[in-house]
Formats: structure tokens, C-alpha cells, sequence
């Protein structure tokens, strides 16, 4: 019987064309390899380390990841689409991550994604990941970051804000336009 | 007037204090390492003797901690469980994948006083015979990653982690692992497969218990970040000193993560149970009250998976007066803060995280917002879990998007009821369920009345009837 009708499931993985791995992040993926007696262990490490290089993980970071533990790339792949802060195409210089849940909603963390978007030109509705078109910013709406006490905590990169209001976001935006 | 007690935050909040491992020293950091690595064995009547893990692992159970991580289990208890006989490694993981909604007391630590986790951590090795460990820290604290990586180096410089630990014999290695942004990597079991490599799906018991098939399938431990500083605390005081702390079975201090519509949000670290649920809102030294002008509507007591609260409740409580077990009414806001009186008010103490709401709060919003967070971090796995916890997310954006029905309050809880009891492999089930079964019965009018508009809305024409909005269109507006 011929089966009709199928479609092969797309590949949301991009390509990346100048894909190397410069000597110090090699050497840095060693090292952590060398934290755990099962290699596979080291996958989310690595993809840390490659995603805070390149900023996102392609097609080749899958494949060169697998190769270094030994693995079917399919066990680097179904990681990414498992866990939400791996990034499968390029995001914002700047990532601002807004936290949506409980205690900052009740402190306005709403409108507060809203003064985001609505200052850098995004769809203000958009929960998920959006990137302005000069690639400078991005937004998202994210699962509680533990500032509850500090509510509506932000992060921007790798710093944490808390209490934050417009006219902080306000600064945060214009120190890095 | 109640006052916090500050056993491990003490330095941490003091004007000058550094994370790094010099200030640690100069506030007596790692006396109690070298307390427990000096102990000697014991000689005991019947001629067997009692090795110094033995004696600490002992004075663990006797201090009555019991766990800061949610389940409130006994850490001695938990550490009796672990299979010593297997012949394989024993492994400890700290869990520090803070991520129930309203906690906020890990990072504290972490981003604070981080050696006094390792040093608790090292002690809680050597009592164990572990010799490798990691910290397992959520992917969202890029900084307390950091800090703990360096905090490691220097303990490593000095000598109190590697090989041969001050001279002991005794040899230890902590890593540091991230997690990438899944809250069932909070989930015991899911931690272990995270830090395996995998996807965070839990493992069913029996038979996957940590304590005898944990990470590698070898013997685990996982404990909380706060639970292993007062390892620290018990081998520092001596467990009957420690045991005087808090309330009887429920020891200790707990750091209390306020958040939501009070004067004062923050952490409060508090002797457990001596301390009310009204004291931390209202009181001064704590909450310091509801905003100006405002009453309290609810109270979730325990990070948002445990049961709300409703203002005006009274609940029966079993207590011990003059040696005799009597039952007590006590009102909400004068329940203890611990872990037994929050069981018997039928809802928990959690991870300590208490969420405020004022009469300004719209339950309704409120459920959406917990249920929505539920139906983003289930893992997949059941499918009760996977579904429900979807199918109530959606009502309840109907609900709050103009679009609901007069029976949603009752099709709710249908769903909430049919998730949890043994239907999952996790916690998890109960853990979304919880809130929309306690918010359903507390609050039902306030669903049924907003259902009811809505489809009064309709039958007026005033709403064409349509599909709800797409879900990545929902609003999460509250207050």
C-alpha cells in the first residue's frame, strides 16, 4: 500500500554558514566535559556555553555538540525543544525578559511588557520572543524569575532589575539604543 | 512583638559583608567543616562503634530539620533512606532550581553568602561518604552561577574542597550545573535526568527513589539550598541547641518570601511557627499591612501550587495545651507559620512563599494567571497532566477574555479533580490542580458571576459569539 500525504516534518534548526568554534570555547567545553563521569551529562552545559557565543544554536551547534559527546544529534535536539531559554535563531543584542506569573501580575508586570513593546515599535500583545528590525532589542513575557519580593522584576541579559516601573525600563532602553 | 530571627541570613544583610571566602572566614566560615571533620568515633555500650558520618547524620535527624523545598520531608529521614550497601557512589545534588511562583529565598543565599551553602553542602557529603556533588541552579541566575563557580575555586585554593580536605582523608568535588528554564526541574527525579542530559521527565516510584536509583542509578540525595546551610547551623550549635529553635516538630528557622499586596514585600527569615500568618502581613517588623485603604481578599500560603486561602476563614487546629490534646478555632491570620498548622488548615507551607491579595484582585485573573504558568511547565509526560492542565488554562482564558460559560466553575474543578491522586508520575498533577480546586471552591461565586455575564453578554447580541481569542493573545492583567 503506498502511503500518500505525508509531509515530512519540517527542520526548525537554521543553518549557520561561518560556524567554527574559536580554540577558547573548545577548551572551555573540555573542561566541563570533565565535571561528570557521563559525558552526556555536559549537554546543557554545552549548549549554555555555545548559546552565550553565538547567541542561538544552529544546525551545526547540534552537530557539533553530538559529535563531542558521543551522541545522536537527536538527543541535543529534543533538549532544545524542551527547555525555553535555548534559542534556535538569532535574538536581540539586548534580550529583556518581562516576568509574567503571579506577583509581578499583581504588581503590573502587564503593562509594564506593554511599555516594552510599545517603546521599541513590538506587537504589545505578543507573549512570546519578538526582535526589533535593527536587531537591538528583543521582548519576551517568561515564567517567574524568583524576584517575587521585588516585583515587576525584568532581566536585560544576564542582569536582574527589580521594582521595575517605566520610567526605569525607560532608562534601561536608552542607556543601550 | 514578633521579631524575625536571623540564623542564616545573619551576615548576609550586614553593611560590608562580601560573598567572597576571606569575609566568610573573618565571620567564623568553615568552623563547623572543621568541627566535623575532627569528630572521632564513638564507643558505644554495646561495643560497636559510631563513625563521625554516623554521629552527624544522628544530630540531623534529632534537629528535627526537616525539608525547605516544599514537601517539608525530615532530612534525617531522607538521608536514612540513602542505600549504603550498593557498592556504587553516593551522589548529593543541591537543588537550587528555585522556581515555585513567589520564592525567592535561594537566590538570597546564593547571591549573598554562597559559601555558606558550600560549607553546608561539604558537610553533608562527608556525613553521606559522597565524594562528588553538583549544585543544580536554574538557568535564570546567570550571576548566582557565577558567584557559586567562584565561591567553589576559592574553597578549592583553600583547601576545603578536593582532595585530601584539611588533611581528613577526605576527598570532594562540587560542580556547578544550569538548568535552561524548566520548572519541573524542580521535581526531584526530573532534576537527576536534567543533570543526565535529558529532557526533565520524572521518574516514576517505586522504583526510581533517589535515595537507592538517583542519578547514574546510583544512590542520591537532593536536598534544597536553605536545607543544607542548616546542616551547617546543626554541626555549628549542636543538635538539642538547635532543636530549641522554632516549634516543637517544626524546627528551626524558615526565610519567608512575602510578595504581592503588602506594604513591605521581601524575605523575612522567622523561628518556625513562632511567628503568625497575620504577623508576617501586618505586622511592622514584617509585611507591615495591606496598602492604604485596603482589605484582605486571599492568602496562597505556600508558593502558588498550594491551597488559597480565603480571608475570614477559621480552621480547627490540634494543639497541645498543659500536656493534653485539645482542639482549638483558630482564625486565618492567626495560624503559626510552619509546616504542621498550614497541613491541618489543608493547605501547606510549601517553599515558604506567601502571596498577598487584596479586595482589589480579581480571583478570576488570578487562576489564569497560576493556571497559565501550569500549562506552560508540564513536561508532557501524563497525559492528565499534559491536557488538563492545558484544558483548564483555556477555560480560564475564556473566562477572563469575555467568552465564558455559567458551568465553567464546575468544569473546572471536573478537570482539576481528574489530574491528581496517583493518575501522574509527579507532583506536578496535584500542584496545578490545587489552586483551581481551592479557588473554585472559595471564590465560586465570583466565577459563576462572571461565566453568567458573559453569557448574558451574548444572548443581548452585545458579544457576537466567536471563538475565544488565540491563546498567545490573552491578556494577564491582574489588579
Amino acid at each position: 500500500m503506498k502511503v500518500t500525504g505525508l509531509t515530512p516534518i519540517p527542520n526548525v534548526l537554521r543553518p549557520q554558514g561561518n560556524f567554527v568554534v574559536p580554540p577558547a570555547l573548545a577548551a572551555e567545553i573540555d573542561e566541563v566535559i570533565t565535571h561528570y563521569p557521563v559525558k552526556r551529562s555536559a549537554s546543557l552545559m554545552l549548549l549554555h556555553a555555545m548559546q552565550e557565543h553565538f547567541g542561538w544554536i544552529s544546525q551545526e551547534a547540534v552537530e557539533w555538540i553530538a559529535r563531542k559527546l558521543e551522541l545522536p544529534p537527536i538527543n541535543i535536539y529534543e533538549l532544545l525543544t524542551f527547555y525555553p531559554m535555548f534559542r534556535l535563531q538569532p535574538a536581540g543584542k539586548y534580550q529583556i525578559k518581562v516576568c509574567r506569573t503571579l506577583s509581578c501580575a499583581l504588581a503590573g508586570s502587564q503593562k509594564l511588557h506593554e511599555h516594552f513593546c510599545t517603546r521599541l515599535g513590538l506587537d504589545p500583545h505578543q507573549h512570546e520572543i519578538q526582535t526589533t528590525p535593527d536587531g537591538r532589542f528583543s521582548v519576551e513575557f517568561v515564567e517567574c524569575l524568583a524576584g517575587c519580593g521585588g516585583a515587576p522584576v525584568v532581566m536585560c541579559n544576564d542582569e536582574f532589575h527589580e521594582n521595575v516601573n517605566p520610567a526605569k525600563a525607560d532608562a534601561m532602553m536608552t542607556k543601550r539604543e | 512583638m514578633p521579631q524575625e530571627f536571623k540564623l542564616i541570613l545573619k551576615h548576609a544583610d550586614e553593611p560590608g559583608y562580601t560573598p567572597d571566602i576571606e569575609c566568610y572566614l573573618r565571620h567564623g566560615g568553615y568552623d563547623a567543616l572543621k568541627k566535623a571533620l575532627a569528630l572521632r568515633s564513638l564507643d558505644l555500650p554495646d561495643g560497636r562503634k559510631k563513625s563521625p558520618q554516623e554521629q552527624l547524620r544522628d544530630d540531623v535527624k534529632q534537629a528535627g530539620l526537616r525539608g525547605r523545598g516544599g514537601a517539608g520531608f525530615s532530612c534525617g529521614l531522607k538521608w536514612s533512606f540513602v542505600d549504603r550497601k550498593s557498592g556504587k557512589p553516593i551522589y548529593l545534588i543541591c537543588n537550587a532550581d528555585e522556581s515555585e511562583p513567589g520564592t525567592f529565598k535561594d537566590r538570597q543565599i546564593i547571591h549573598k553568602d554562597p559559601h555558606q551553602l558550600i560549607e553546608g553542602m561539604i558537610i553533608s557529603c562527608f556525613a553521606n561518604d559522597v565524594q562528588l556533588a553538583y549544585i543544580y541552579i536554574r538557568g535564570e541566575m546567570p550571576q548566582g552561577a557565577k558567584l557559586l563557580n567562584r565561591a567553589l575555586q576559592e574553597a578549592r585554593a583553600k583547601g576545603f574542597l578536593g582532595k585530601n580536605i584539611l588533611g581528613s582523608g577526605y576527598n570532594l568535588e562540587i560542580h556547578v550545573h544550569r538548568g535552561a528554564g524548566a520548572y519541573i526541574c524542580g521535581e526531584e527525579t526530573g532534576l537527576i535526568e536534567s543533570l543526565e542530559g535529558k529532557r526533565a521527565y520524572p521518574r516514576i516510584k517505586p522504583p526510581y527513589f533517589p535515595a537507592v536509583l538517583g542519578l547514574y542509578m546510583c544512590p542520591t540525595i537532593v536536598n534544597n539550598v536553605e536545607t543544607l546551610c542548616h546542616v551547617k547551623h546543626i554541626v555549628a550549635m549542636g543538635a538539642a541547641e538547635y532543636a530549641k529553635l522554632g516549634t516543637p516538630n517544626n524546627t528551626g528557622t524558615r526565610i519567608v518570601s512575602l510578595s504581592g499586596h503588602v506594604q513591605r514585600p521581601g524575605y523575612y527569615e522567622i523561628e518556625v511557627g513562632k511567628v503568625t500568618l497575620g504577623e508576617l502581613i501586618n505586622d511592622p517588623n514584617f509585611g507591615g499591612g495591606l496598602r492604604e485603604g485596603r482589605k484582605l481578599k486571599a492568602i496562597i500560603p505556600g508558593g502558588s501550587s498550594s491551597k488559597v486561602l480565603k480571608a475570614g476563614e477559621k480552621f480547627k487546629l490540634k494543639r497541645k495545651v498543659d500536656g493534653k490534646d485539645v482542639e482549638q478555632e483558630v482564625d486565618l491570620l492567626d495560624l503559626p507559620y510552619d509546616f504542621d498548622s498550614l497541613l491541618q488548615a489543608g493547605t501547606m507551607s510549601g517553599s515558604s512563599a506567601i502571596i498577598v491579595m487584596d479586595d482589589s484582585t480579581d480571583i478570576v485573573e488570578v487562576l489564569a494567571n497560576i493556571s497559565k504558568f501550569y500549562a506552560h511547565e508540564s513536561c508532557g509526560q501524563c497525559t492528565p497532566c499534559r491536557e488538563g492542565s492545558l484544558w483548564m488554562s483555556k477555560a480560564l482564558h475564556r473566562l477572563t477574555h469575555g467568552q465564558g460559560r455559567a458551568e465553567d466553575a464546575d468544569y473546572l474543578v471536573k478537570i482539576a479533580n481528574n489530574i491528581p491522586g496517583g493518575r501522574t508520575i509527579c507532583a506536578f498533577g496535584e500542584a496545578c490542580s490545587w489552586p483551581v480546586q481551592s479557588f473554585v471552591a472559595k471564590f465560586k461565586d465570583e466565577f459563576v458571576a462572571k461565566g453568567a455575564a458573559d453569557e448574558e453578554g451574548r444572548a443581548k447580541g452585545k458579544v457576537e459569539p466567536k471563538a475565544a481569542p488565540a491563546e498567545r493573545k490573552e491578556s494577564a492583567t491582574v489588579a
